[in-house]
């Protein structure tokens, strides 16, 4: 089953764009992620889903239900984590946690009691004396001790010290493992990166890229850094070269990669990154960085006529990848 | 109910503080009238011969010497303003203060529709205006008893019942309101209060400005005119309370599909 489906989704503001047809589908039971730079459109996208904003067109699916038309069933199995959590003035955080189980209609006192152990969370203390931490700590529980079928988590890690990152990380892991689908926003690739199956990336409120996440980061290009006396110009013959082996006319990410494009930019923006075969070439002192997306023998065979000192040719990291998703029409490019 | 009693909770201390001003000082008016009263000789004919302002606060519909004409002015202005500026302050916040204070997010993403966040605020800003009308009546006709004076009950409870009219069509309109809101209320709802007294002076004062009579709440509620006329004009009341239903409905309507950001 689908825990999450979106049909061409499109949100404006007014003239100013939101999200513009976004097809996404989570499967129940995925721990996905999804990225994008700030304005990309990935907080619409879950106030969409999450009823608190009206798509312009579009449908959105959350477990299986419309959410205009079936919202509060919906909400009844979703736990929500805001990037910021902010809570009404004057309350302790047991009675935040309180309200927020007679909301839901259920006795959530075992559970948030648990968390809150785990979490360090003092239920005694005023919500005004919390640190931005903490605060996303009462966020955390209110989020979960209903024990909701699917967790929407909108960079949930923002404000939390790396140890209580780690202990969240064990929460959210022991829930999916019991089958909770989890959809995780994030700015922290490395998050997204360890923790998810799958990523989606959007860029300009359209999705650009979706897959599995070792797929995102491998996607046929190469992270290359050569030491020793490199005649430059060389990188601008390879260049050529690679034009005139075609490997332009194949557009897109390369064949293989199991990459989705979103639309139709989002193409541009593959065949921007990868077509070129040589992208983000950096010179520092003796050394030449660059990604590369050509043929690799072809590579070797160039490098081959140069006085080379050192060599290291690996897979990217998933942050790269995403840079460069979103760098279109920038250095990136 | 979880709502109206989060609501009643929250709104607590500006209820505490709004009750106990406008009670102690109906109690003190009324406290002082005896002392008032032997002291009035003819500055009850003063009062009601000033022109236009004896006009334009009712003054002159009503013998200021009197407990019940003493009472229409003198209460009826403090817990008029007074009431109106608690009614309309408490509804247009009610929706607007969610959005304002980033609370809408948390309470939105509960499992409970629009209509029912809409159903309990309003009950909540309704109870508080009646616990507010209950409690300034409570410590008035305390203060009435203790002075040892015949009490004309019927007029006043008129003249509060009036009040109350007042607050909940000031309530109603505010609400509504409320729901076009993100911010910037609570100028709007004391705005509103503010204009809508002055445009009852402006009313007694000029006989073209009669219009205004379906236009401001303070006309049918005005304490001096209940009390001369012996009722309330149900006509005006009744247009009142289309005017607070229309703010009640607008909320609905608005706040059903709002986006909130």
């Amino acid at each position: 089953m689908e825990a999450i489906r979106t049909e061409k989704l499109t949100k404006y503001y007014g003239k100013s764009r939101g999200i513009l047809e976004l097809d996404l589908c989570v499967q129940e039971g995925e721990f996905f992620g999804y990225m994008g730079p700030n304005g990309a459109g990935k907080s619409t996208t879950i106030r969409t889903l999450m009823g608190l904003i009206q798509a312009s067109s579009g449908k959105a699916f959350v477990l299986g239900k419309e959410i205009r038309e079936e919202k509060q069933k919906v909400l009844e199995e979703v736990g929500y984590l805001p990037s910021e959590a902010i809570f009404y003035q004057g309350m302790r955080v047991g009675d935040i946690l309180k309200l927020s189980a007679r909301l839901r209609k259920k006795d959530c006192k075992e559970e948030s009691d648990r968390l809150c152990q785990r979490l360090e969370l003092d239920k005694a203390r005023k919500v005004e004396e919390l640190s931005f931490g903490n605060r996303k700590k009462v966020a955390i529980v209110c989020a979960l001790q209903h024990n909701p079928r699917l967790l929407v988590l909108d960079e949930p890690t923002s404000g939390l010290d790396p140890l209580m990152q780690r202990e969240f990380f064990q929460i959210i892991k022991e829930r999916n493992e019991r089958g909770v689908t989890i959809f995780f926003s994030s700015h922290v690739l490395s998050e997204i990166q360890r923790n998810c199956g799958r990523a989606a990336i959007v860029r300009e409120g359209r999705m650009v890229a979706c897959d599995y996440v070792e797929a995102l980061a491998r996607a046929n290009a190469k992270r290359v850094m050569v030491r020793g006396e490199i005649d430059m110009a060389w990188f601008g013959r390879l260049l050529e070269l690679e034009k005139e082996n075609g490997l332009q006319k194949e557009g897109g990410m390369q064949k293989g990669t199991g990459l989705q494009k979103g639309d139709g930019k989002g193409q541009e923006a593959g065949s921007g990154i990868y077509s070129m075969g040589i992208r983000d070439l950096k010179k520092e002192g003796d050394a030449v960085r660059f990604l590369y997306a050509g043929d690799i023998n072809q590579l070797v065979r160039g490098l081959a006529g140069q006085h080379i000192l050192d060599l290291s040719i690996s897979e990217p990291d998933l942050e790269e990848i995403f840079m460069h998703y979103y760098l279109d029409g920038g250095d990136g490019k | 109910m979880t709502l109206v009693r989060h609501e009643l909770r929250q709104g607590r201390v500006a209820f505490l503080v709004w009750a106990a001003a406008i009670s102690f000082l109906m109690a003190a008016c009324v406290l002082i009238y005896p002392e008032m009263e032997g002291d009035m000789g003819n500055l009850g004919d003063m009062f009601s011969s000033m022109g236009s302002f004896s006009e334009a606060f009712g003054m002159d519909q009503v013998n200021f010497g009197t407990l019940e004409g003493f009472y229409a002015v003198e209460c009826g202005n403090i817990l008029g303003l007074g009431g109106a500026f608690f009614a309309a302050l408490c509804a247009v916040s009610m929706l607007e203060k969610e959005e304002r204070g980033h609370t809408a997010e948390f309470l939105l993403v509960h499992p409970v529709s629009r209509r029912r966040v809409l159903t309990e605020k309003l009950a909540a800003v309704l109870a508080q205006v009646a616990l507010l009308n209950l409690a300034v009546l409570a410590v008035s006709s305390a203060a009435l008893v203790s002075i040892g004076e015949e009490v004309p009950w019927k007029g006043i409870l008129l003249v509060h019942f009036a009040y109350f009219l007042l607050q909940a069509e000031l309530a109603g309109i505010c609400f509504g309101i409320s729901a076009f809101l993100r911010r910037g209320g609570m100028g709007i709802g004391l705005g509103i209060a503010a204009v809508m007294y002055f445009l009852q002076l402006i009313a007694n004062l000029s006989k073209e400005a009669g219009f205004l009579k379906y236009v401001t709440p303070f006309w049918y509620a005005e304490g001096t005119r209940i009390v001369s006329e012996s009722g309330l004009d149900g006509m005006l009341a009744g247009l009142g309370m289309l005017y607070g239903l229309a703010g009640v409905l607008a909320a609905y309507v608005k706040y059903g599909g709002k986006d909130i950001q």
